[in-house]
């Protein structure tokens, strides 16, 4: 009998820690069994980051490397300079990569460093309780804008992938979600091409995956991905930014 | 003896490349920015890598992910980039992992001065990022004396997989001396089975991490770096004594500032003072062992440095109040001079 679904080998068993409903666990496995896939499970080290998926080094079946709040793309960085032939990538959320790792993320890029940083922007801090994040929507309420994001106080949000699209060492950057299967299924197609851009050794490469955060946003699973669709999607248009010349 | 005129910073950076280090990250600041720039010369040369990063914060956690990969890295930088560099420095002392910080010394606090100074003591000793941890300090006197604690500062990090700092000053740095590296090997290579560099490379899965939200666990990984360094405090302090015989008095003092001293014992000869000088190599683990070779008729202890006084304080815990302690100090790049020291040391005797 032929498998047409399994468990990749990309994840540990480790049950992971994150709230129904929270786009960390689809995420995960589409990073693990695109490593799977590529055949790079072998020579990969991971850089875990701080916020809901500091943990992720139990769950990503390769070497691992937790780094400080923001400094995922440095130490990648240092760990790729060590391991040129193997397969680096960050896996960080919005409050870690658009907020205080802000300079290490365009930096990275700014280099055409050969890593991969899968970037979950959920728009708020999830880890410390829902705060705002640079990503926040206008008038989104957080804990720490209870009245909702007032842009004219606090700016408007953060577009990263736009951003880190204008940097010339930037190789591949895409936005993608995972509010639909079809969505799904999008998302594991550019994070296979930001991976094979870097075994290509093209440059820097980022996804940017939209992502929903039921607990936070105080709302069902299903609501939460709806609300990513109707409110993130507008603000966030999906899409390739960036791609190699030549192809992917 | 083959002697070369040398730049303490270039001295440095040689003695690094020669001992092996073959992984460089920093950012300029003075007094130090002759070490990337010799990197940036040299490296390339032996198949290394030299990146100057954004930031010290980025530095240091190049730093932190390179050690973790099994590289034999080094960063260094000045006071203001140290205070930076303190959060890397946390997690590599947490995770474990083998490094060398050069720190050239210069006056604050805050942005200072860009002069010689000492006032980063309790920052080279006490940590300075957060929890319990230590690093092993170093301070050199000399360009000669540089090149040798380079090279030790490579092998006890390695053996005890504990980041090692070079606790030098504007002045080590700066200075030009004639420089001897016939002593100065390329250490072996130590095996690291802990390090992240892929599972195809060894059995199982290697994590480097700093997490431990289980408090049990977490005061494990506290006691296990305590015993650490409990066996680096009785096997790696450093310190060398001077015309201890009969003291009268004894000068305690490290780096640029004991060479000023050394030259004050004479001076304090002709005003009928005998005095002695305790230089301490190491500055953590502070060399308590040094104090035990007090002579018994020793009127008075001074700590002499170019801060407000900081060893002062280890100094006084040494001496576990045996003898009278005094401080003297120059701050803001200023550099005592023997005679300053003369008489400070002269009217703490009129009082005593």
């Amino acid at each position: 009998m032929a498998f047409i679904f399994k468990r990749t080998a990309g994840l540990t068993e480790k049950p992971t820690h994150y709230c129904p409903g929270c786009s960390h666990g689809i995420v995960h496995r589409l990073v693990a069994e695109s490593l799977e896939e590529l055949g790079l499970l072998g020579r990969t080290v991971g850089v875990a980051s701080v916020g809901c998926s500091v943990f992720s080094y139990e769950y990503f079946n390769c070497d691992m490397h937790q780094a400080p709040h923001g400094r995922a793309p440095a130490v990648a960085t240092g760990i790729k300079r060590v391991l040129p032939h193997n397969t680096v990538f960050t896996y960080q959320g919005d409050g870690d990569l658009a907020s205080i790792g802000t300079a290490e993320i365009v930096h990275a890029a700014h280099r055409g460093e050969k890593i991969t940083t899968i970037f979950i922007n959920n728009a708020n801090y999830g880890m410390t309780g829902g705060q705002m994040a640079p990503t926040t929507l206008p008038h989104q309420k957080t804990t720490t804008c209870p009245l909702g994001r007032d842009p004219e106080s606090t700016g408007m949000p953060l577009r990263v992938s736009e951003m880190i699209s204008t940097i010339d060492g930037a190789a591949f950057v895409e936005r993608v979600s995972v509010d639909s299967p079809s969505a799904v299924r999008n998302a594991k197609s550019a994070i296979l091409k930001a991976f094979r851009c870097q075994i290509e050794g093209k440059g820097f490469s980022m996804v940017e995956v939209l992502s929903s955060c039921p607990t936070n946003l105080n709302l069902k699973p299903s609501e939460a991905m709806r609300w990513v669709r109707e409110n993130m999607v507008p603000y966030y248009p999906l899409g390739n930014f960036r791609s190699p010349k030549g192809g992917e | 003896m083959n002697r070369v005129l040398m730049k303490g910073n270039e001295a440095i950076a040689k003695a690094a490349i020669i001992s092996g280090c073959r992984y460089f990250f920093g950012y300029p600041i003075t007094p130090q920015n002759e070490i990337p720039e010799y990197m940036a010369r040299e490296m390339h040369k032996v198949g290394g890598v030299f990146l100057q990063s954004e930031s010290e914060i980025a530095a240091i956690n190049m730093v932190y992910g390179a050690s973790g990969s099994g590289g034999r890295v080094m960063t260094s930088s000045s006071s203001p980039g140290i205070a930076l560099k303190q959060e890397g420095i946390s997690y590599i002392a947490s995770a474990e992992l083998p490094c060398v910080i050069v720190n050239m010394m210069r006056s604050g606090p805050g942005l200072g001065g860009i002069q010689p100074s000492q006032a980063d003591y309790f920052q080279v000793t006490r940590g300075g990022g957060n929890g319990d941890y230590r690093v092993i300090s170093y301070a050199p006197a000399s360009v000669q004396e540089s090149v040798e604690l380079v090279n030790r500062a490579f092998r006890v990090s390695e053996k005890y997989r504990i980041p090692a700092m070079i606790a030098g000053d504007g002045m080590i740095g700066q200075m030009m001396e004639p420089v001897d590296f016939s002593g100065i090997e390329e250490l072996d290579r130590v095996e690291r089975p802990w390090a992240a560099t892929g599972t195809d490379s060894h059995p199982g899965r290697n994590v480097i991490s700093t997490l431990m939200l289980e408090p049990s666990s977490l005061e494990s990984h506290n006691v296990k770096l305590k015993a650490k360094h409990d066996l680096i405090e009785s096997e790696e302090a450093m310190y060398e004594t001077y015309n201890m015989d009969g003291a009268e008095v004894v000068l305690v003092a490290y780096g640029t500032t004991s060479r000023i001293v050394k030259n004050t014992i004479s001076a304090l000869e002709s005003h009928g003072v005998k005095a002695g000088l305790i230089r301490p190599i190491t500055l953590w683990p502070f060399p308590k062992q040094a104090f035990s070779k007090i002579p018994s008729g020793c009127k008075l202890v001074m700590s002499v440095e170019m801060s407000m006084g900081q060893m002062i304080d280890d100094v006084e815990i040494a001496l576990g109040g045996r003898f009278i302690s005094a401080f003297y100090g120059k701050a803001g790049g200023v550099v005592p001079t023997p005679s300053d020291i003369v008489d400070a040391v002269i009217s703490n005797l009129e009082v005593i």
